[in-house]
């Protein structure tokens, strides 16, 4: 029996450690392209200038590399240590992209980073500029390939059920890497890293600028980024209302649960802002289905008319399946085939996953008895309902909500933060041309809170896309709770703390060294 | 196709396996801060020289985990999944190291250069270890219960566990794989300190070095034959291709090495090249000792690595039942990810090779404190 908190404790831990990775990661990603475009004038140029600021830069990245390669080789471990079940069922799928990512990848990386750190005296500035791009394209390759891996987890394509092996098997490489989630994803991921690296750039120059230190370096530095930052944002917006528009179409759940949409109409509108009501809880449906009706969803909201079929389905007047929806089914949608079906309520695809477990389960008797007419027989029904497999494992139908407050939220913040960006690289860019940026004041105030705002804004984006996800390891195949390895929950409860603090303590001293060193200033 | 593939891939598997215990010359160097060390200075020596190599061997571990991932995932969740503990631990440690070199002796690193060096010295000297624990369950096997079918019973859907409560910890106390530990932890510091004799420039470190070596190469050179002695005599497990049954069988590893006889062939010109390149190390002329003797501990791991799948037989033997045990046939992902992945594994030399430029050009001069503390060296 796999217990509810065995599964709680290491998606915790998962998610613990994931974000943490994440910290580091789009810093890496971001501020090695800006290093690299820096490096890049220097060799044109030749101006000890750019070096010196190149140098700089890169002392940030070192400090922030190092604990990024130290949190990664927990989350690539763990796939076998707490998710083993989950390791053998899509392995063959999942783990390639892993391997390749090592491969081609992380070597890139960290060949180049010695050349990158020791090899100033060492090679021909020709050949260290070109290791700081090869190190710069390790990290988006390594971005790309793991991010291949995640979307195939939200919309698991090219692949097939083998029931001699139990298990997934690829059957099409091609169709997995260039899933238009993977790559949509992937764009909206890099361009989220840049995103971050510039603004990081631009609140510690603001920082300078406002100890009136370093005036020089700080006006560059700063006009790189905010002109790389606001090009990457274009592109991030662009492909956050894909990532909607896919989420839409491949999790409707996901979509409800960031828009606390509970039951739907024709022309369904998207919340801009709003506050959700606490006591609408989807519960309550069965158990007392009264009061749950008339409970709003929102306590407040101000909502875009026709806003989420624009989003969803590109055309206006059309349905965006809510939450209830989903759970009684009866909307149509278009199914992997591109058909259009009918949506059959969730207690009825538990029934037909719990159909195709047991044809499973007679195939592999009448396989090992050699009874080769039952095979075929169990084969066919487990194909017929073989869509529906992970329902198999599910409860009860609420199992398969996700934490909508959380995902609304999130969603939210995101948003709303992505359009003040929007506003604040457009005021960096007009104030540098103007040359007033050292002047004004409350805009370098405003550089240095946008540093944790950026942070905020990205692990948002990741909780509603994890979180949203939920109950799903891979959506529609197979749960956390068939996922998980079968160790105690006190053993992951102790791993969980013993990760805490060491993360936190290695962060604390990356925080402390990066303060250092940024007081120091580039002349150091 | 898919017999050719799986043992492709045991192959590229064992290479990295192999690799990864040469790089760990890395760590073994880490466990030399505070023997052969008299001062600040020389500690900051001997970081910075192991510094432009560790990510190296970190990658060399974490691709390790990727290819065996994707090439044999049943391994990947039966062991990872069951020793929990010990994978836990060797996780660990690795990620005390990953930050060390860089924080240790940065301003502002809150703990204070002395634990770093700790970590380092504790990466170095259990993360090898435990890692050869590890590599002793390819031999010894473990107590966990699989079975693919679980899956289907959707209230326990788990297909494999550790059978008992450790979650893998008494693999430490098995007698046959703290010895490989113990080995793989001595071949380590035996290279760290070929290492250090073949690249740093300061005479006095070296020469204490050398006496370092005497003892640690004398320790790992018995420790060895004492640990090929024990594995040639070790009863395995051999399986049925056809049926998938699996027999005992005695001196399964001897039998192996000799019906293949490559991998005896490896293993000796392993053994000769471990031992010329220690003698001609403690000798004057050094300089290509390190290689030597690094070349030799990755061809005899290689054949060994080798030898635990090859010829039909379980990697990973189930004590509780040895039927449930791992084995190329039953573990591996299908014909069509192996082959995906063997095209991508052609660029390995490619990748190989930029590795062995970017080695040459940091390694062509030895380091020295002055090196170091030049205004605008990247000092660790
Ligand atoms: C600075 C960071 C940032 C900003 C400003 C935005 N995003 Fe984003 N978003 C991310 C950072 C991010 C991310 C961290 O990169 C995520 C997490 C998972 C992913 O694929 O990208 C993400 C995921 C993500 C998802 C979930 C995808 C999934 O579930 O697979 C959606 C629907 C959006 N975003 C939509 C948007 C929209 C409509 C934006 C409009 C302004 C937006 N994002 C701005
Ligand atoms: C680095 C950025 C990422 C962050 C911040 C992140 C965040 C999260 C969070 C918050 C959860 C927990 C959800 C919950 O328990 O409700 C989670 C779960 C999980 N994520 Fe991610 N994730 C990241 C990237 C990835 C990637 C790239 C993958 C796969 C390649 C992945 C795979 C998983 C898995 C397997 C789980 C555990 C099972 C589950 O709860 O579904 N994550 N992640
Ligand atoms: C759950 C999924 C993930 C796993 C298993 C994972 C695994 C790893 C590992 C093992 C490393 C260390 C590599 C080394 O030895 O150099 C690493 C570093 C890195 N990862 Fe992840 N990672 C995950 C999520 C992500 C995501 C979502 C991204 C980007 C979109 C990413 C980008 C990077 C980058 C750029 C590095 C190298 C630089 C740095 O560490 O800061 N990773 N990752």
């Amino acid at each position: 029996m796999i217990l509810a908190s065995l599964v709680d404790m290491s998606r915790l831990q998962f998610a613990l450690t994931a974000m943490f990775h994440w910290i580091f990661v789009p810093l890496t990603i971001g501020l090695g392209v800006i290093i690299a475009l820096m490096e890049t004038y220097y060799v044109r140029t030749g101006n000890e200038f750019w070096k010196r600021t190149t140098r700089f830069w890169m002392k940030i990245f070192a400090i922030n590399f190092a604990i990024g390669v130290a949190t990664g080789i927990i989350l690539e471990f763990q796939f076998g240590t707490n998710w083993s079940n989950y390791a053998w069922f899509v392995g063959d799928i999942f783990g390639a992209p892993l391997a390749i990512e090592g491969m081609l990848a992380f070597f890139l990386e960290s060949t180049f980073f010695a050349i990158m750190f020791f090899g100033w005296n060492k090679v021909s500035k020709n050949v260290h500029l070109l290791s700081t791009w090869l190190v710069s394209l390790g990290t988006i390759l390594s971005a790309f390939w793991i991010l291949i891996a995640n979307a195939w987890m939200q919309f698991p394509v090219g692949m097939e059920f083998n029931p001699d092996t139990v298990r997934n098997e690829m059957v099409d490489f091609w169709a997995v890497v260039t899933s238009p989630v993977a790559v949509n994803k992937f764009i909206h991921t890099a361009t989220n890293a840049f995103v971050l690296g510039s603004v990081v750039v631009i609140g510690i120059c603001c920082w300078y600028l406002l100890q009136k230190r370093e005036e020089e370096f700080s006006r560059r530095s700063i006009k790189i980024a905010a002109v790389f930052g606001l090009i990457s944002l274009v592109v991030l917006i662009w492909t956050g209302d894909g990532s909607a528009y896919h989420v839409g179409k491949k999790q409707p759940m996901k979509l409800a649960a960031m828009e606390g949409l509970y039951k739907s109409k024709e022309g369904t509108p998207l919340v801009a802002i709003g506050i959700l009501n606490p006591r609408k809880d989807i519960r309550r449906m069965k158990e007392d289905s009264l009061s749950y009706m008339l409970e709003s969803p929102y306590i407040f909201n101000i909502s875009i008319p026709e806003g989420l079929s624009l989003l969803a389905n590109r055309k206006m007047g059309t349905i965006v399946p809510g939450i209830e929806d989903i759970l009684n089914g009866g909307y149509t949608y278009t199914n992997r085939n591109g058909e259009e079906k009918i949506a059959p309520p969730i207690e009825e695809r538990m029934q037909r996953g719990r159909i195709a477990a047991e044809a499973l389960a007679t195939y592999n008797k009448a396989r090992i008895s050699g009874d080769e007419a039952n095979m075929t027989e169990a084969k066919k029904v487990l194909d017929e309902n073989f869509d529906h497999f992970g329902y198999a494992y599910i409860k009860d139908p609420v199992e398969i909500v996700p934490n909508v407050p959380l995902v609304f939220y999130s969603f939210r913040i995101m948003v709303i933060l992505g359009g003040f960006f929007l506003l604040f690289f457009s005021l960096t860019i007009y104030f540098e041309r103007k040359a007033i940026i050292g002047k004004q004041r409350w805009f370098q105030y405003l550089g240095i809170i946008s540093i944790p705002l950026v942070y905020i804004c990205s692990q948002c984006g990741w909780i509603v896309a994890e979180v949203g996800r939920q109950p799903w390891t891979i959506q529609d195949l197979l749960p956390v709770s068939a996922s998980v390895s079968s160790v105690s929950s006190s053993a992951v409860l102790t791993t969980i703390i013993l990760f805490f603090a060491l993360f936190t303590a290695l962060l604390a001293a990356e925080i402390g060294i990066m303060i250092k060193v940024i007081r120091k200033g580039p002349e150091a | 196709m898919l017999y050719f593939l799986q043992h492709y891939w045991w192959m590229v598997v064992s290479l990295l396996g192999a690799g990864l215990v040469f790089l760990m010359f890395v760590q073994g160097g880490q466990t030399l801060l505070f023997l052969t060390t008299r001062n600040k200075e020389e500690k900051t020596l001997l970081v910075n020289t192991f510094g432009h190599k560790w990510e190296l061997t970190f990658t060399t571990l974490v691709t390790f985990g990727g290819a065996i991932f994707a090439s044999f995932p049943l391994y990947y969740s039966t062991s990872f999944g069951g020793a929990y503990w010990l994978w836990i631990a060797i996780l660990f440690l690795f990620v005390i190291q990953a930050v060390s070199y860089e924080y240790r002796g940065k301003a502002g690193n809150v703990f204070g250069a002395r634990t770093y060096e700790g970590f380092l010295f504790l990466n170095g000297m259990f993360g090898t270890i435990l890692l050869g624990v590890a590599v002793g369950t390819f031999f010894t096997g473990g107590e966990f219960i699989m079975n693919k079918n679980s899956l289907t019973e959707t209230l326990s859907p788990t297909i494999s566990y550790w059978a008992n409560a450790t979650h893998g910890l008494d693999t430490i106390v098995v007698p046959f794989n703290l010895a490989m530990g113990i080995v793989v932890f001595l071949a380590a510091r035996t290279l760290g300190t070929m290492y250090v004799i073949m690249q740093v420039d300061s005479p006095e470190l070296v020469s204490r070095c050398k006496k370092q070596l005497r003892i640690t190469a004398s320790a790992f050179v018995v420790g060895f034959v004492l640990l090929l002695i024990a594995l040639f005599t070790m009863t395995g497990y051999s399986v049925t291709p056809e049926t998938g049954i699996i027999t005992p069988v005695k001196y399964k590893y001897f039998i192996n090495m000799t019906t293949l006889i490559w991998p005896l062939i490896m293993l000796s010109a392993g053994v000769l090249l471990v031992l010329t390149g220690i003698i001609s190390s403690l000798s004057e002329k050094s300089r290509y000792s390190f290689y030597m003797t690094g070349a030799g501990v990755f061809l005899a791991v290689w054949s060994l690595l080798i030898c635990a799948a090859f010829n039909n037989t379980a990697f990973f033997v189930s004590k509780v039942d040895p039927q449930m045990s791992l084995t190329l046939y039953n573990s591996s992902s299908s014909t069509f990810t192996l082959k995906v992945m063997a095209y991508a594994s052609l660029l390995m030399p490619f990748v190989a090779g930029y590795i062995v430029y970017v080695w040459r050009a940091l390694t062509k001069t030895q380091i020295s404190s002055d090196d170091i503390n030049r205004p605008d060296a990247h000092k660790y």
